[in-house]
């Protein structure tokens, strides 16, 4: 294996021939280097996108303290090289390397994958391949680390099942430091020529620890349609269904940033002011799998952000939520903030605002001025549409909080709408056409002919663990129309900014957040044919997969344009993030007869997760959790979260 | 106040660009608490420059940034707090005061000199007889970016020391020396070297 040395001399001969040589050199300011010989685990977290996109990724950064915070354990990070550096490093012979030693990947211990989205697929089966690891995890033997991953989109993890050795299900801040404790004792083992304690030993550890999948040891048996019939164990004393982690608490927030010597996407200091959600909308992943609502403190963030500054000296700060307007004490934090900040030349930006007027009076606190544009997600635009998505906001609300927004000296606002959903109409599409119209024409009102709108108009994917995990995908002919409707409605106005990907664009992951252990085939020939960066024009091969489908027998419709049976199991029933899938499937009904479910903050529709983690909740009583008080949440068990549904 | 910051730029820091350096310095000195001026307008920039882009790749021990600091403050210990704070690569070798009608760092840059270090092959008595040829030429007519020009008037000296070529250029506005370009002269691939800019020269301080 090639020596940090031996690589540093072959980089040095072609980084000046590749666009932003500074992605592939280390060297940021709160990097952590420490003695290779002097810890005993090392951990290769890779983020597998380029790195400018990566390094300012919040749940790489807590994970990269954690581990760096153990005297017996290092942290290093890697990303996908771009396409020019790709092709240069394979000619050259240049493994993929972890910035902060120089060292092959391979010379690790662990090496952690984050998947927050499906794209990123490709690109983790590319890494491997460039680091020498072999890509399938049933190729991998002592002298290969162990190859771990997490994410959002791992809660569906059955497509990278043939690739990931062990998945964490859920928040990994504390589930890491188990797992590298078991990968401790394999080290320690493995230096005994005696020993019997080998990879497949270390496996079937972490497959005990709560909330750790490998896939190795559960098997998906098929019905004669193709869909799953049932998943079981392969091995005794391991959990026949795996439940997310959820810390407690949040801890303390990461305050030493990774500053990068080059421009990159997000060139901020990132703050979780609170993790999940209780609006329950159906479409959002995010907002079914993060539950509870934990909030921070808001001295807490304050505080943090301050450290975060003076060991960074970012130029912008940015409070993290899903949902910002909903954090109980979002006005004395603003506040805050604003005292702290103001008059320094930060930029402030606080995401996810609801669309009322309080949240102009928030943005005005963090703004300096109004340069920035104002976001707002109204996501649909007829009543009938929010009543199915279960983000009901009023046309009359979003009229009156735009205008608002135009009259207070913001002169262009970004509106956020969905399309695709199986019961959207064209009358639907028309009405988001109208709405923009009429936003614009009541900013003109009161602000002239300079005011501008950006229509963001995304496709929905229907997502594994939400309420519409039973519903099919909108055809590519039906997205075309509907796009086609919105172009001619709206590309006449030069003050109307459309935009949206093309209708092929969502379909790698439309086919993987929903996709069983058979797509992990499809995956690794799609890689094979050459597709990569499926997120980018420049990587991403739709007919790479269509061939990849076919070579595999595979119909990609199965997967994408398919109504599910309201019994069928689906190929993730044996991963949880501990909102039942009874639940679920009680708010997909809802959805059909337009039925609206409000703020879970006030009234418990019993998700499942007080009862999952009732022990947790009664260590932490109070305000640690947005769930109300509901009585005996232990009452209730879950029985079989692998029975059918609507029983 | 107006500050003049002298530092390196080496190791990775080598592949971070002019535009980059900017944001670095100006992160520097939020860390630092330093009272950084900035424009005024729609997109306040911050109240600095550099006194002459490094080519991306090269290493330098002798950059110059001037800074306008809102107010004046004190620069005992300044450069240590800097250093404490910077990423390992850059470092800073020394910070003083100058004239606040001093004239733009960049308008006063005349000269540049360049350490190359060649690779091992080279073969010193073939070089020295390339330099020779190169310096005895009338003109050395050469193309850039499709701009024709002649690059020998922009040869102060250039001569070979050990395992390693000394150059001075001139880097006048309009009329800079580039080392890459001389050492295609000399029939050296520049990707095999390593090149550090180890002084500027300015103009003696006329206003």
């Amino acid at each position: 294996m090639l020596t940090p040395k031996e690589i540093e001399n072959k980089l040095d001969h072609i980084l000046l021939k590749v666009q932003k040589p500074g992605r592939y050199v280390g060297g940021e300011l709160n990097s952590t280097i420490k003695d290779w010989d002097s810890v005993q685990t090392k951990v290769a977290f890779v983020f597998p996108d380029i790195y400018d996109i990566g390094v300012s990724n919040v749940g790489l950064k807590i994970l990269y303290d954690q581990v760096n915070q153990r005297d017996d354990a290092l942290a290093e990070r890697a990303y996908a090289p771009w396409l020019d550096m790709e092709a240069l490093m394979r000619q050259h012979g240049i493994p993929l390397y972890a910035l902060e030693s120089k060292r092959p990947l391979a010379c690790f211990d662990l090496v952690g994958f984050t998947l927050p989205y499906e794209t990123l697929y490709t690109n983790a089966l590319n890494v491997l391949d460039l680091a020498g690891i072999p890509v399938r995890s049933a190729d991998r033997d002592e002298t290969h680390p162990i190859i771990i991953a997490g994410g959002h989109s791992t809660m569906n993890p059955e497509p990278m099942h043939a690739f990931i050795d062990a998945f964490v299900i859920g928040e990994g801040e504390e589930v890491i430091h188990e797992i590298i404790d078991a990968v401790h004792k394999w080290k320690v083992e493995s230096r005994n020529p005696l020993s019997t304690f080998h990879r497949k030993d270390v496996l079937q550890q972490l497959a005990r620890i709560p909330g750790v999948y490998v896939p190795q040891f559960y098997e998906a048996n098929y019905l004669d349609d193709g869909t799953v019939s049932h998943i079981e164990p392969t091995i005794p004393e391991i959990p026949k269904v795996i439940t997310k982690r959820v810390v407690a608490k949040l801890p303390p927030p990461p305050t030493k940033f990774i500053v990068p010597n080059i421009d990159i996407v997000h060139n901020r200091v990132s703050v979780e002011i609170m993790r999940g959600c209780t609006r329950g909308c159906r479409f959002c992943h995010a907002g079914m799998i993060t539950r509870p609502v934990r909030e921070r403190p808001v001295d807490e963030v304050v505080e943090a952000l301050e450290a975060a500054i003076k060991s960074s000296g970012f130029e912008e700060i940015a409070l993290l939520s899903l949902s910002s307007s909903d954090y109980t004490n979002v006005l004395e934090l603003v506040t805050k903030v604003g005292e702290k900040f103001g008059g320094t030349h930060l930029k402030v930006s606080l995401p996810s605002l609801r669309i009322e007027s309080v949240s102009i009076d928030l943005m005005e606190k963090l703004k300096d001025n109004r340069s920035g544009g104002f976001t707002l997600a109204p996501e649909a635009a007829t009543e009938r549409m929010r009543r199915i998505i279960n983000k009901f906001i009023p046309d009359e609300d979003i009229i009156n909080t735009t205008r608002e927004i135009y009259a207070r000296g913001w002169t262009t606002i970004k509106l956020y709408f969905m399309i695709g959903h199986p019961s959207e109409t064209l009358e639907d599409v028309q009405a988001i056409a109208d709405l923009c119209k009429r936003v614009i024409a009541e900013g003109r009102k009161v602000a002239g002919m300079r005011v501008k709108l950006n229509a963001g108009v995304n496709t929905f994917i229907p997502k594994s663990q939400t309420p519409f995990q039973w519903v099919s995908c909108d055809t590519p002919e039906q997205i075309r129309a509907k796009q086609a409707l919105l172009r001619r409605e709206l590309g006449r106005d030069r003050n109307i900014k459309l935009s949206f990907a093309t209708a092929e664009d969502s379909f790698s992951e439309a086919w993987l957040s929903r996709g069983d252990r058979k797509m992990a085939e499809v995956v690794y020939t799609a890689w094979k044919n050459g597709s990569k960066f499926d997120a980018w024009q420049e990587g991403k091969k739709y007919d790479a997969w269509i061939s990849a489908f076919e070579e595999h027998g595979l119909d990609p419709l199965f997967y994408t344009h398919r109504q599910r049976r309201t019994d069928e199991v689906f190929p993730w029933e044996h991963i949880t993030a501990a909102v039942r899938k009874n639940f679920l499937f009680q708010d997909f009904r809802q959805s059909l007869e337009g039925q609206i479910r409000v703020d879970c903050r006030f009234d418990c529709f019993a998700c499942g997760i007080l009862p999952t983690f009732a022990q947790m909740r009664r260590e932490n009583p109070g305000d640690v959790w947005m769930c109300p008080e509901v009585k005996s949440p232990g009452r209730k068990v879950i029985s079989n979260r692998l029975s059918v549904v609507g029983d | 106040m107006r500050i003049r910051i002298t530092f390196s730029k080496q190791g990775a820091l080598r592949y971070t660009g002019h535009l980059d350096l900017h944001k670095l310095w100006e992160r520097a000195a939020r860390r630092a608490e330093l009272p950084l001026a900035y424009s005024q307008g729609f997109h306040p920039q911050p109240k600095m420059s550099l006194a002459a882009a490094l080519p991306l790749g090269f290493s330098s021990t002798c950059e110059v940034l001037d800074m306008r600091l809102e107010r004046d403050f004190a620069l005992d210990g300044l450069t240590e707090q800097l250093n404490e704070t910077l990423p390992p690569g850059i470092r800073v070798t020394s910070i003083e005061q100058v004239d606040e009608r001093a004239p733009a760092l960049q308008t006063q840059v005349v000269e540049a000199e360049y350490q190359v270090e060649l690779p091992e092959q080279a073969d010193p008595s073939d070089l020295k007889r390339r330099i020779e040829s190169a310096l005895a030429s009338e003109s050395i007519l050469r193309e850039r970016r499709g701009k024709k020009y002649d690059l020998r008037p922009l040869i102060e000296s250039l001569e070979a020391m050990d395992d390693k070529i000394v150059m001075l250029l001139a880097a006048r506005e309009g009329a800079t020396g580039r080392p890459e370009e001389v050492l295609d002269v000399l029939g050296i691939a520049f990707e095999e070297t390593r090149i550090e800019r180890t002084r500027l020269i300015f103009s003696p301080a006329k206003v």
